[in-house]
């Protein structure tokens, strides 16, 4: 629960004072703030997931004035999660109270869910940024390049914190 | 009845999402037009300070820029001043236009928030309603032409950026009269925009020099950029002219809001031709 606040706090002040700022033109972007709704804890109800994700994209919106852009995105991605966890995850792993980390469910797995999810989330935000098919060709190579570099840096800050747990109990 | 409970329970995920991404889409459509609500934007008490106090921390990383950019400027005023002081009154008479002299008032206000990475760029400056800023004025720097002015708080306004989709500003090439528009487009490169609009027969050279025509916001004759590259065919008759933009987006600190006296005025006369058909 503490450490969901601050890290809250921590994206959000990232993303606005330091990713903002960062970027090759406007194709490749930095949107790491999807982190936080990436690692809510997995017993985490639905309904929850949806307010918070959409409290995170009302607030980066206001910092990006963006007016629901990042909020449809971020509830996409919520809707996501939602769907990935429990496609793929047993009935007891998912009402566990702790996040989804590296350690605990696989390299496979946690690359996997952290890609395709910032690949929904980029493809929601540019999709409705753009709001029509004109430029078609640029709007997929913003998608792509941003989702590459969002997927680099979300990795990047994830091996940072990586602690790998036994999971014999030694 | 209880089926279709069970129904909605079962799938909650997917109905949960249907209702927020509505709710979201909504805001966002909301937005696209002019008078959006503007209470969750930049312009708000919250985010505004937030960003002032930010401001004030980057502020230090570029002072010497600034300060050679102010100094630079100073010269050049006091230059212009020389011309005044050591005009010889004797044998001219000043007839000043009394119109154009108080038509435009300059409001300094300092940029606490600004993005270039964006597709739709906007700032944030630091002075609001209480400085006698309104909404739809122009905004300016000591270079060139910045954006304008889309909400006001008390204390703080947004200003839609020139790298705008919808920006437009009002131009003419040097030494020709001749008018166009000056967009961004779906440019990339906050260095460049292009001016559209200006007739084929008109001859356009590297290096020459844009200002602004008068028509719009902003006063007659600011220096908005040069010309960077003529003759990209777009298969009508007239010109793309690709423009260098003197505004240096990646460092603003200081701008001015440009307060025209007779906006009002001038509208009020345009209403009436519309009314008339």
């Amino acid at each position: 629960m503490f450490y969901n606040i601050i890290r809250f706090i921590a994206l959000i002040t990232m993303q606005v004072v330091l990713f903002k700022n960062i970027g090759y033109y406007n194709l490749a972007t930095f949107f790491p703030y999807i982190l936080i709704i990436l690692l809510l804890p997995l017993g985490t109800s639905n309904f929850f997931v949806y307010v918070l994700a959409f409290a995170t994209g009302l607030a980066i919106d206001a910092f990006y004035d963006s007016m629901g852009i990042h909020t449809a995105a971020c509830i996409a991605l919520a809707w996501f999660r939602i769907v990935f966890i429990r496609i793929t995850l047993e009935m007891d792993v998912r009402q566990s109270s702790d996040s989804p980390s590296w350690g605990d469910l696989g390299s496979k797995w946690y690359i996997s869910y952290v890609f395709f999810g910032t690949l929904i989330h980029h493809l929601t935000l540019f999709v409705i940024e753009v709001f029509s098919f004109q430029n078609f060709l640029m709007t997929s190579l913003s998608i792509l390049l941003s989702s590459l570099s969002t997927f680099a840096i979300i990795l990047l800050i994830s091996l940072l914190f990586y602690k790998r747990k036994s999971r014999l109990g030694i | 009845m209880k089926n279709l409970w069970l129904f909605f329970i079962r799938y909650n995920a997917f109905f949960w999402f249907l209702l927020f991404f509505t709710v979201a889409v909504i805001l966002a459509i909301r937005n696209n037009s002019f008078q959006r609500s503007s209470f969750v934007s930049s312009s708000n008490v919250i985010v505004g300070s937030f960003y002032d106090r930010l401001n004030s921390w980057k502020s230090y990383l570029d002072l010497s820029k600034t300060n050679e950019d102010l100094a630079r400027e100073n010269a050049l005023l006091r230059q212009r001043l020389q011309k005044y002081i050591l005009r010889d009154t004797v044998d001219s008479i000043p007839l000043a236009d009394s119109i154009d002299e108080s038509r435009y008032e300059f409001i300094v206000a300092e940029v606490v928030n600004n993005s270039i990475h964006q597709k739709s760029n906007y700032l944030t400056l630091s002075k609001g309603t209480k400085a006698g800023i309104e909404k739809g004025m122009g905004v300016i720097t000591s270079n060139g032409v910045v954006g304008i002015v889309l909400h006001v708080s008390p204390n703080f306004s947004t200003v839609r950026s020139l790298l705008h989709p919808d920006s437009r500003v009002s131009v003419t090439l040097d030494s020709t009269e001749a008018f166009g528009s000056l967009v961004w487009g779906n440019n990339i490169d906050p260095k460049l925009a292009m001016l559209r609009d200006i007739p084929n027969h008109i001859k356009a050279e590297k290096g020459q020099v844009i200002r602004t025509s008068g028509f719009s916001l902003f006063p007659k004759g600011i220096k908005v950029g040069e010309v960077a590259e003529t003759g990209i065919a777009s298969g009508e008759s007239f010109l793309d002219i690709r423009v260098r933009l003197s505004t240096n987006f990646y460092n603003l600190h200081h701008v001015y809001v440009v307060k025209d006296n007779l906006e009002e005025e001038k509208q009020m006369l345009e209403a009436e031709r519309e009314d008339n058909g």
